[in-house]
């Protein structure tokens, strides 16, 4: 059976703030934080966007692109660490959106930003098993750094929402594999508002130990070499992190260049690996291979092995719009307009 | 005090824009009635659920600066009725342009997102809202 | 059918009434009546009250009962009923006691209109008047009140052409009006200027476009016309009273340029009376935004549809005009206390038709129309008194 993507979208807020206008308010060096971590800006969700809402948007955009029907989906997945809800699951409302209800199974998942991958290898799973038909793997954030934090630089929103099956796969997914280990480099505990995380700790011993060892085992698994991937996504929590993961791997600038939308929309936590991999399929061709490995705190790395079949050619990717596409309709807001927006202003009638 | 049944019970027809087709006169309805004012009596039992593309135009528009206490977060912010392409009218906001850009005939479709919520503990409700339509 | 005659009226100042309560300001209008149309409490058939929202303005409800209560007439055991129709239940009460006249069933009845708006917050206050639109496809997706009179204001000036300083005489002419009014609200005039300027409410509506927030009570007593003289020597005759709804939503109109209800209540409050708009010598129109006197004036056929605006701006409609509308001030210059406005309307074509309105006077006035509206155009009453014979 071959198991992978049937379709897939995405969606991102319009609203963008610049690293400058943070640093301005908190009498940081924005421009060079921002240059540090090669974020140009930042995605911001609107007053009336949170992940249920990127996820249903998204979810719609995949739906679009096949002549699938809602019905036949038998599962959907929703990687976040966003939920607007913490009890009560945002998947039942993308079902209900998309019109899949009611036989079909939902669970919302949190892996921090590896949430949305979790999400397609369960689909997997369930598509390989012949438990379902078709599943819908979404990992969408509206993240959040605390005030003044160095998090409030990159944390930012969007999502993308991938259709699972094994009839017209338009990519194939080849293998998949984990890497997981309990490492706490970034955590946000029941009824906190923003994350902690552990400074420089979040890097060698998280970011980088998890992605090179996942990356590895899954070469050594496909008996791949990096130079057999059209293209490669890692996970971006800025511009820095992957492409020195990339290059410890041995992967090139021009790999990664594609699936790399940090440094326009910020780290989109459960949706970086997932947007960064929807922009790959937005210009990928028949025979494209394409490395993925996603990382989530915590901590663990999954990866893929995806190959673009020909059914791509007979896709209609027109019927939605490019993650780029999506990306060009934005406006730049001020701190204040942020503030308002994000709920860090409170009103009388909140309380 | 939770309105949480008031607002679940329209969710579908929120989300997806479903009203009714009128089975004697064809006529097209948004929200959905349970009797065809045109047809009456023939009309019932014969009100099929219609769903709405969510493409259609601009009727009339304002910019709203009071706003009610769901939307003060949001204001100001443009509502307008929207001829849906069907032929129904329908109320909404108009998302992601420029408030005063908005005008009457300009193209627009629908998009899903937050309404409201029931304070700070209840539930949130979510439908459509409409966005520019962009060539 | 027995013809129905207005003996007596009362209204209490309209405005901020921070000392008095709901029931209060009722009583008050109530015996200003009784004392006008010169009867006592024994000779009282029944009551009724318009009030909108008294519920969630002063969480109280059973307003027939209350109102009975402080009035005195608890006693009496006398039937006290509850109007409700939004911003026409003042209207509605003073129709359903023309019924109860005209059927034979009472002979003497006191209508009230009363509403206490200023006990809670204003914000409070705009989610409440919209109640009175569809709360489940319209304020649900961030209509305010005045934002559907706004999607109305600007449909209107697309279609006719009406423009900002149009809308503004109006409100400067209620201004005006309203001047001259003891018991009004706002007794000072504004410049039209000032009126365009004052701040966005909804575009292009603007704060002067709109009615207040009020306090306020009117009540009248009616009676039936064969014992009227016995309590008044110049008793005014209830000529005609029509009523008609139309969709809850403005979304589910096919013109939103009109009020389609006005237009049928008053055509046929018309043919009841069997005269035509030139015989109406002066009308109390529901101006709760600028608008809407705007359409109301074209709906009711003082002026062919799309040139309303313009005749206010040439000051046809002004005391003195051609068809003098509003001389109380209307909803935007006497206030608008929502279930008391109805009420309020008669109370003032009532001393216009008796020759006491004073500064505010239109010569030789026989013929007045009072026409109320609920939500956006949902409902519409329309009343044509006469001088009595």
């Amino acid at each position: 059976m071959e198991i992978g993507i049937v379709s897939y979208g995405a969606y991102i807020p319009r609203f963008r703030i610049l690293p400058e206008e943070i640093g301005r308010v908190w009498g940081l060096d924005g421009k060079g934080f921002g240059k540090g971590l090669m974020i140009e800006q930042k995605s911001i969700a609107g007053p009336d966007e949170d992940v249920v809402t990127i996820s249903v948007e998204a979810a719609r955009n995949a739906m679009k692109r096949v002549d699938v029907s809602p019905e036949k989906i038998g599962a959907i997945y929703v990687g976040s660490e966003s939920h607007p809800y913490v009890v009560k699951p945002t998947g039942t409302i993308v079902a209900e959106a998309i019109e899949a209800t009611p036989d079909l199974t939902v669970a919302d998942y949190e892996f921090a930003c590896k949430a949305g991958t979790a999400a397609i290898q369960t689909c997997m799973g369930l598509v390989g098993s012949d438990m379902i038909e078709y599943g819908l793997a979404i990992g969408s954030d509206t993240s959040q750094g605390a005030p003044g934090d160095a998090l409030e630089f990159s944390a930012s929103a969007g999502g993308a929402a991938f259709l699972i099956g094994s009839k017209d796969v338009i990519a194939k997914i080849n293998t998949t594999l984990s890497y997981t280990t309990d490492t706490p480099d970034f955590w946000r505990r029941e009824g906190q508002m923003y994350p902690s995380h552990g400074g420089r700790f979040t890097g060698e011993p998280a970011y980088f130990k998890h992605i090179v060892s996942c990356a590895k085992n899954l070469l050594g698994k496909c008996g791949t070499k990096p130079e057999d991937y059209k293209y490669a996504v890692f996970h971006q929590p800025n511009g820095k992190f992957p492409q020195r993961v990339a290059k410890m791997l041995g992967f090139s600038n021009e790999q990664i260049e594609t699936g790399l939308l940090v440094p326009q929309i910020g780290n989109t936590y459960s949706g970086a690996v997932p947007l960064g991999l929807s922009a790959i399929l937005d210009e990928a061709e028949p025979g494209d291979r394409i490395f993925a490995i996603a990382y989530g705190s915590g901590a663990g790395s999954d990866g893929f092995d995806i190959a673009v079949t020909d059914a791509i050619t007979r896709f209609n990717r027109k019927a939605a719009p490019t993650v780029r596409e999506i990306m060009a309709n934005m406006k730049a807001i001020d701190y204040a307009t942020y503030a308002k927006y994000r709920g860090k202003i409170k009103l009388s009638c909140e309380e | 005090m939770t309105k949480t049944p008031r607002f679940w019970r329209e969710n579908k027809n929120r989300y997806n824009l479903i009203g009714v087709k009128c089975g004697s006169c064809n006529a097209v309805y948004f929200p959905s009635r349970i009797i065809c004012p045109d047809c009456g009596r023939k009309s019932m039992g014969k009100m099929d659920k219609f769903k709405f593309s969510g493409r259609g135009t601009v009727y009339s528009n304002t910019v709203v600066h009071e706003a009610h206490e769901q939307y003060e977060m949001q204001k100001p912010y443009a509502i307008a009725l929207i001829e849906l392409e069907e032929g129904a009218r329908v109320l909404g906001q108009i998302v992601d342009c420029e408030p005063y850009e908005v005008q009457i005939g300009m193209k627009v479709k629908s998009t899903f997102r937050k309404l409201g919520q029931d304070g700070k503990s209840g539930t949130i409700y979510y439908g459509y809202k409409f966005v520019r339509e962009r060539e | 059918m027995k013809k129905v005659a207005i003996i007596g009226v009362g209204i209490t100042p309209f405005g901020e009434l921070w000392d008095d309560s709901f029931r209060e300001i009722g009583i008050k209008a109530g015996f200003e009546a009784l004392h006008d149309a010169n009867i006592s409490s024994d000779d009282i058939d029944a009551i009724y009250v318009g009030n909108m929202s008294a519920g969630r303005f002063i969480d109280q409800e059973h307003i027939g009962a209350l109102i009975a209560d402080y009035a005195g007439l608890a006693h009496n055991n006398i039937p006290s009923t509850r109007v409700e129709a939004g911003g026409a239940s003042g209207a509605l009460a003073v129709r359903q006691a023309y019924f109860s006249i005209a059927s034979g069933m009472n002979e003497i009845v006191v209508v009230g209109g009363a509403e206490k708006m200023t006990d809670i917050g204003d914000v409070e206050v705009n989610d409440i008047q919209s109640s009175a639109a569809d709360q489940e496809w319209e304020t649900v997706f961030g209509a305010t009140y005045p934002s559907l009179f706004a999607l109305m204001a600007r449909r209107h000036m697309h279609e006719y052409g009406t423009t900002r300083e149009q809308l503004s005489s109006v409100a400067a002419k209620n201004h005006r009006h309203g001047s001259l009014n003891p018991k009004a609200q706002f007794r000072r005039e504004i410049k039209p200027e000032a009126i365009s300027r004052s701040p966005v409410v909804s575009d292009p509506l603007r704060m002067l476009d709109c009615a207040p927030i009020s306090d306020g009570a009117a009540a009248v007593i009616m009676c039936d016309m064969g014992i009227a003289k016995k309590y008044s020597e110049h008793p005014v005759e209830v000529i005609a009273s029509a009523q008609a709804s139309d969709t809850l939503a403005l979304n589910q109109r096919k013109s939103i340029t009109e009020m389609l209800a006005t237009k049928i209540a008053g055509k046929k409050a018309m043919e009841m009376a069997g005269i035509g708009p030139a015989d109406i010598d002066l009308a109390e129109v529901h101006d709760n935004f600028t608008i809407s006197e705007i359409m109301a004036v074209e709906d009711l056929g003082f002026f062919p549809k799309g040139e309303g605006a313009k005749a206010t701006l040439d000051g046809k409609t002004t005391i003195g005009g051609d068809i003098p509308i509003n001389t109380s001030g209307g909803l935007k210059a006497r206030g608008d206390p929502i279930g008391a406005t109805g009420v309020a309307q008669i109370v003032e074509i009532v001393e216009q038709l008796r020759g006491k309105a004073d500064k505010r006077q239109i010569k030789d006035a026989k013929i007045g129309l009072a026409h109320s509206v609920g939500g956006t155009g949902s409902s519409a009453i329309v009343h044509i008194l006469g001088v009595g014979q």
